[in-house]
């Protein structure tokens, strides 16, 4: 009851602060229109909206499955073979300090104004996060269990299959978390540079326009859209984790 | 792998020769011999920290020491022929009681012997949480899940450290009884911080003490384990020994 109340509170304050300031702070209608506006447009607009969030949100999806898989087999690399991560990691480390951002256009340009290229800067942008989670937990197996696999016998394959990758889900998971909250930015940044469709797209041919009542209302759309696939993604990822006791559950215990 | 008829062939004597361990410059013990006598139970006893799990971890093969030897008297390798049961209970969070006992199994690529499994779970009192996680479980009950997953492993040679150390009086004296019942025959080498479970179950006991640790000579246990815990002659040991513990 109470986890239902609390989002819907935090929605009404943000909602009601948002019509005050429209309001009442004698911002104009094109720089801030008032909540009623907004939802005027995502009417209107509800199938130009409804198609575009299909769009930016197959390139998420692809993105984040694309992603995932070549995060995580990048990871199995680095921890089955030691000059795989010798050479590995500084070129990981390299393309974090290059802003993925800033390679949008070259993406557009190599990939073209399609989906492609939208699901390349997803796969970028999410690929740190997925790697580098799965590395971290598969490096900090407890060393007990390695010790313990190895006095029943067991092949180093099936200490990676049986232990170690069970082992690391929890931290991957974290990683997966945080790649899926991102992978829409990557995807919306894609857009923003050159598409068709999908809701940066629209986002920037509203700003372009000054339908700031439109664009506000892909912002909402867009928000709404990486809240449900985060929730979608954490809720799968808690019932493959059903072992792992719920921290946040206790917190709440806690917290009472 | 396969160790076809590791039951079959009478359980080897375990060698520790000449064993050294150095930890940061800090010598643990240097040049230290160890006999753990062929079918019988040994216990080894110290002060926490005199390096005993250290010992037991060389035996199994699990850290190597910088010097010394450790060797079946049948010649034969040791691997796979060793069940280790370690200070923490080590449970697999993800698998149900059942599944931890029968891991070794899995991790073999064997399809596991459930219905064996099973069974040792109620030896360790536990039937009725064969499908419980192990975070479910009380720091005793998890022990005795490891302990049933140690003798799921029907190894000739099995090393244990401090596996009653979590349980209550009652169901530690039942576990002992249950142990050397269970282990009757093997090679055995087990940690303990209790001289009554020492004179309980141990046919030989060593004490492992100083700086660099030194091993005392070994004490024969007369009689059959497991003891009664109220026989005046394991009373008695068990006031010498812990007399030698305080010294
Ligand atoms: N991996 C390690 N690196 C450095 N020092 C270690 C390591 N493992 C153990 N030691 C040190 O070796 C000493 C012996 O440890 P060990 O666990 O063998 O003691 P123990 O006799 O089993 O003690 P207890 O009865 O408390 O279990 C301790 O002083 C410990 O600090
Ligand atoms: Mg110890």
């Amino acid at each position: 009851m109470r986890r239902a109340l609390r989002p819907l509170v935090t929605v009404l304050v943000f909602g009601l602060a948002w019509w005050a300031l429209s309001r009442f702070a004698g911002i104009p209608a094109y720089l801030l229109p008032d909540p009623g506006s907004v939802a005027t447009a995502l009417w209107r607009n509800r199938a130009l909206l409804a198609w575009s969030t299909l769009t930016t949100l197959t390139e998420t999806v692809l993105g984040l499955l694309i992603g995932t898989a070549m995060g995580a087999l990048c990871a199995l690399a680095m921890v089955f073979s030691r000059s795989v991560r010798r050479w590995l990691m500084p070129v990981l480390l390299l393309s974090q300090a290059v802003p993925v951002f800033a390679l949008a256009p070259l993406l557009v340009l190599w990939f073209g104004f399609g989906m492609a290229s939208k699901v390349v800067m997803a796969v970028l942008v999410i690929f740190f996060p997925v790697s580098a989670s799965l590395a971290d937990g598969l490096a900090h197996t407890e060393p007990g269990w390695i010790e313990l696999a190895r006095t029943m016998g067991a092949t180093r394959f099936r200490l990676l299959t049986r232990v170690r990758l069970p082992a690391a889900l929890p931290a991957f998971a974290s990683g997966l978390r945080v790649a899926t909250a991102v992978a829409p930015i990557g995807a919306v940044i894609g857009e923003w540079v050159g598409a068709a469709s999908g809701l940066g797209f629209v986002m920037l041919n509203a700003n372009a326009r000054i339908q700031t009542d439109l664009m506000f209302a892909a912002l909402l759309v867009l928000a709404c859209m990486t809240v449900a696939l985060w929730m979608a993604v954490d809720h799968a990822l808690r019932r493959l984790l059903f072992w792992v006791p719920d921290m946040r559950a206790a917190d709440i215990e806690a917290a009472r | 792998m396969d160790f076809p008829g590791q039951t079959q062939s009478p359980p080897p004597a375990l060698h520790l020769r000449a064993l050294s361990l150095v930890y940061d410059k800090r010598v643990l013990f240097g040049d230290l011999d160890l006999t753990v006598a062929a079918g019988r139970f040994t216990v080894l006893l110290g002060p926490s920290g005199v390096g005993k799990s250290s010992l037991l971890k060389i035996a199994a093969g699990l850290i190597p020491a910088q010097t010394g030897s450790v060797e079946a008297d049948d010649g034969k390798p040791l691997a796979g022929r060793i069940a280790f049961m370690g200070q923490q209970d080590l449970l697999f969070p993800w698998a149900d009681a059942l599944g931890n006992v029968s891991v070794g199994a899995r991790l073999r690529g064997e399809t596991p012997d459930l219905d064996r499994a099973r069974a040792l779970l109620a030896e360790v009192g536990l039937a009725d949480r064969a499908a419980s996680l192990p975070h479910t479980l009380s720091g005793g009950m998890r022990q005795r899940v490891a302990l049933a997953r140690t003798l799921f492993e029907d190894r000739p040679l099995v090393l244990m450290d401090e596996p009653f150390s979590a349980l209550d009086a009652a169901n530690r004296a039942r576990m002992q009884e249950l142990a050397v019942r269970l282990l009757r025959g093997r090679t055995v080498l087990m940690i303990t911080h209790d001289p009554l479970e020492a004179c309980r179950m141990g046919d030989t006991l060593v004490v492992l003490d100083g700086a660099p640790a030194r091993l005392d000579a070994p004490l024969t246990v007369p009689g059959e384990a497991p003891r009664p815990p109220d026989d005046p002659a394991v009373l008695q040991l068990q006031g010498a020994l812990l007399r030698r513990l305080m010294r």
